[in-house]
């Protein structure tokens, strides 16, 4: 009665056997392929950051000896200051044009670009650079004194290849002569591309000229709201902190005080700059778009940040290091200060360090008080003015050229965002050697 | 005397305070340290409180009512006169401010006297010149109210300044006085001052209270104040977003919802199944190198600044969508008109929300007790089998929770969708159109040269309280579906 054929074998996997393994196969792919699209994603950023931000710390510039004419410059012939001054940047385009003639005359160029045109390949900052020149040393009036200048934008980026002859057929700005001019130029050395300091230390200029902008005064900014939300956040972090970790006693306030921790944790930062213009501008009238102001806003958001790493490090302090102090007669109060915190102070600076991190890249809240728009002319020149300039910060400028029409801007915000980039890890990797130096295994 | 003025002398009291409470409690045990009952220093410490935080207490306090009452006063003084004029009270009293400044600096500069404000010698025609040569240049002529009004707050701030500073001075010196008196050899210093540090501690941890309360109700009292120019029923249920700078703005949430939760959605569906498929990798098949190497290179995604995302959407990935979808494009539609699109905003958020919903949900796996997959593989499960119908069913209120977070941190989400997302405010359901956000209209209502005290602006902080509520509800749930799950294994 019995069959003997066997229905399933061990030497032979059966269907249902391949199709779990099919399936298994599958499930482990899924799971390589979202890791792969993951770091495809950092990857392909990495890249763009690199490839669209490097070209923007090399500049264009043109080298140009320059006659400053006595008959332009100073008429009466007595090197008055107050006479020289008159002469506005607006004076000192005809000798701009004459360097031009003269260098093209020099290296045996013949173009058939009008006067205009060819102080047009200059950047429009080359005038007030001559005239600051010219204010400094009233004596060099008369002399050639050798310039380098800023290349206009577009023939910068036609160097870059943002634009190429075709692509200025009808722009008023640039044309296919001017192109022809530079690569003539290039080839005598008189035009280069070379790095430009300016960009990273200079100023933000006026969206006509994004060739002279640099983030310098931003970066300024970005140093001083750094240093307020450094000496205020400390302190107050790691003093809520030990409050809640080491005295505070489990009742209905502290835990009311825990869960508004949590949650400010949580907050959109948008609706901490919202509170920063209605309560810091509005209510206590502090200047608008000043680091005070933003230090104060990226505070608040940093706290909770600290707080929670830092209770995390004093909770990592074993119990016995309090049992022992307290042993020896120490009160509670110097138990903390003088064993508990200098054993947590590793892990509270890197928690700081993170949190400030955090705060420096942090764009949003700053847009609300005024940070975003204006224009980072002036460097501070003293702590107070450092404080309580209007001034900009790296990602608000970088926000702000991000928003302007000329691609050359582009250009420029990815280059901030490579500085912006290159802080962010260099405190990152602070805080990662901090922890692994310091941190101790109890 | 200026506020800085006062702060130095504080300061001063207090050093001087240390090394007298120091140095009187020593000479009291005849220099020998062993009869005093807490450390010299702690006497010092005593004298430093007692000069410094009371009367920095009361020169806050003060300062803050004295604002207060000083702009009441100056309101109820020109209350007829504006209501009679139908004038801006707002610019009436940015006006008075500015030549109450004008007066004081002229007093310091010495073209004016406090005799000549206060008797009211001073008459408009002298008064221009006056302020003007001090720096302060007026927009239009100055009208006699506005004048009387600049007069009392300068004569009321004056003299609340003068008393205040005394006040701080006075009280600094006798809570000098009284600690260097203290400090004898009997006296318990140290306890004293233990119980003052741990009051300013415990102020530091109220910090975070005192920050959401002024998160509310900073948000709140303008909310208000825009429900009283605009009817709540449209800006709740309306279906217009059209902010006009005459009247008749229609100033409704809802199309603005719909923007900010389809771009939300866009990133969930993409950072929700590539983290959590990496975090399920990571926790249960990866090796110790690869999740070594891999682990921390996905929360590098987390760690960048969201305006580079913002700047990535806006000139890389969106022109690269137009390539295929736009006008002219490798796939012939028309479908995409501008680079910023619901599709470019939402990816890139997504790209930023994989390591949160990735680490997150790699906690709650590993958090799975090993009991459970060993039980699974015992019944002959493979291992995706022992995922999806193990660990998974086990990890899902902690997994919904990790979702419900990254959906908080997208919907809050400001810098990406400022430049990705566009601003056009409507009920569209495709995803390669421009659509508006509420952080986008927060940001262009505040930013904007509109009049602070138009709807058009307040709006914002209505819009502000809604999105605080959302994510607030988000968070909340998610914390207790988290919460709730841990202790079961626990």
């Amino acid at each position: 009665m019995t069959d003997t054929t066997p229905t399933n074998s061990l030497f032979k996997i059966s269907d249902r056997t391949k199709s779990r393994n099919a399936a298994e196969k599958r499930f482990r792919i899924y799971g390589i392929a979202a890791i792969s699209i993951g770091l495809f994603m950092l990857l392909v950023l990495a890249s763009t950051i690199i490839l669209r931000g490097t070209s923007a710390f090399q500049q264009t510039f043109i080298t140009l000896d320059v006659e400053l004419l006595e008959s332009k410059l100073d008429k009466k012939g007595n090197r008055n200051i107050d006479d020289i001054k008159k002469v506005s940047t607006f004076g000192y385009n005809p000798i701009l044009v004459n360097a031009v003639k003269a260098s093209l005359e020099k290296n045996d160029i013949q173009s058939s670009l009008k006067k205009k045109e060819l102080s047009g390949i200059i950047s429009k900052s080359a005038p007030s650079q001559l005239r600051e020149y010219v204010l400094a040393d009233v004596s060099s009036i008369g002399q050639t004194v050798e310039f380098r200048f800023l290349a206009n934008g577009w023939i910068d980026g036609y160097l870059k290849g943002r634009y190429s002859r075709e692509s200025v057929a009808n722009s008023k700005f640039a044309s296919a002569e001017q192109f022809d001019l530079i690569d003539e130029l290039i080839k005598v050395g008189v035009v280069e591309k070379k790095f430009n300091l300016d960009f990273i230390l200079g100023a933000d200029a006026s969206d006509q000229r994004p060739e002279a902008s640099g983030i310098g005064v931003a970066m300024v900014g970005s140093f001083y709201l750094m240093l307020v939300v450094l000496l205020l956040s400390l302190p107050l972090g790691v003093a809520a902190s030990v409050y809640l970790e080491e005295f505070a006693k489990k009742n209905l306030f502290t835990d009311l005080i825990e869960i508004t921790i949590s949650n400010l944790a949580a907050v959109p930062s948008i609706v901490f700059g919202i509170l920063g213009l209605a309560v810091f501008i509005n209510y206590v009238n502090l200047p608008q778009s000043t680091p005070i102001v933003g230090g104060l806003v990226l505070t608040l958001m940093t706290l909770p940040t600290i707080i929670i790493s830092t209770r995390a490090s004093l909770k990592s302090v074993p119990p016995s290091i309090r049992d022992a102090a307290l042993g020896v007669g120490a009160s509670k109060m110097q138990t903390v200060f003088h064993h508990v915190l200098p054993l947590a102070a590793p892990g509270i600076f890197t928690g700081t360090i993170i949190g400030m991190a955090q705060a420096l890249g942090e764009s949003a809240p700053l847009l609300l008080i005024g940070m975003i728009g204006y224009i980072a002319t002036n460097m501070p020149t003293t702590i107070g003015e450092g404080l309580l300039a209007p001034n900009s910060a790296m990602p608000a400028q970088i926000y702000e050229w991000a928003k302007r029409a000329d691609p050359a801007f582009v250009e420029r915000a990815w280059g901030g965002i490579i500085i912006l980039l290159i802080f962010l890890l260099t405190m990152n990797t602070m805080a990662v050697v901090l922890r692994r130096k310091f941190e101790r295994r109890w | 005397m200026s506020t800085y003025g006062v702060l130095g002398l504080l300061f001063l009291f207090a050093i001087f305070g240390f090394f007298f409470g120091r140095i009187r409690a020593l000479s009291s045990a005849d220099g020998d340290i062993r009869k005093l009952h807490s450390l010299p220093q702690y006497y010092g410490l005593n004298a430093v409180f007692l000069a410094f935080f009371p009367p920095l207490l009361v020169l806050i306090l003060w300062t803050f009512a004295q604002s207060v009452f000083v702009d009441e006063k100056i309101k109820k003084q020109l209350n007829p006169w504006v209501l009679a004029e139908q004038a801006n009270m707002n610019l009436v009293i940015s006006e008075v401010d500015r030549i109450s400044d004008g007066l004081k600096v002229s007093v310091e500069l010495g073209s004016l006297t406090y005799k000549q404000i206060n008797s009211k010698t001073i008459d408009l025609v002298g008064i221009e010149g006056i302020l003007e040569s001090s720096g302060v240049f007026l927009k239009d002529i100055v009208q006699l109210p506005i004048l009387d009004a600049a007069r009392t707050k300068f004569y009321l701030e004056t003299l609340g300044n003068s008393i205040r500073n005394w006040l701080v001075i006075i009280g600094s010196i006798l809570g000098l006085v009284w600690a260097v008196v203290q400090a004898k050899l009997s006296f318990r210093a140290r306890p004293r001052v233990e119980k003052m540090i741990l009051l300013l501690l415990g102020a530091a941890a109220t910090l975070a209270i005192f920050t959401s309360v002024g998160i509310v109700l900073s948000m709140l009292f303008e909310a208000i104040r825009f429900f009283g120019m605009h009817p709540w029923s449209d800006f709740f249920f309306g279906s217009t977003w059209a902010p006009s700078f005459s009247a008749g703005s229609e100033l409704s949430i809802l199309p603005l919802l719909w923007g900010t939760l389809y771009i939300s959605f866009v990133a969930l569906l993409v950072a929700v199944p590539i983290g959590l498929y990496a975090a399920i990798y990571l926790s249960e098949y990866a090796s110790r190198s690869v999740r070594a190497f891999a682990k921390p290179l996905l929360e590098v995604l987390a760690g960048i600044p969201t305006i580079v995302y913002g700047l990535f959407a806006l000139t890389t990935f969106g022109p690269f969508l137009r390539k295929f979808f736009g006008d002219g494009g490798f796939l012939g539609v028309e479908w995409m008109s501008d680079s910023r699109s619901v599709v470019t905003a939402g990816v890139v958020m997504g790209m930023m929300l994989i390591p949160f919903v990735s680490s997150l949900s790699d906690d709650i796996i590993n958090a799975v007790p090993q009991s459970l997959r060993d039980g699974s593989y015992g019944l002959g499960a493979t291992q995706s089998e022992t995922v999806r119908s193990v660990i998974l069913p086990a990890a899902l209120p902690g997994i919904i929770g990790a979702i419900l977070l990254a959906a908080s941190r997208a919907i809050g989400e400001t810098m990406i969708v400022v430049l990705g997302a566009g601003a056009v405010a409507k009920f569209a359901g495709n995803p390669l159109e421009a659509l508006t956000t509420i952080t986008t209209r927060i940001v262009s209502q505040l930013t904007g040269d509109l009049e602070f005290d138009s709807a058009e602006t307040l709006v914002a902080f209505a819009l502000g309280l809604t999105l605080f509520t959302i994510t607030l509800g988000l968070n909340v749930l998610a914390l207790y579906i988290v919460r709730r799950y841990r202790e079961q294994y626990e």
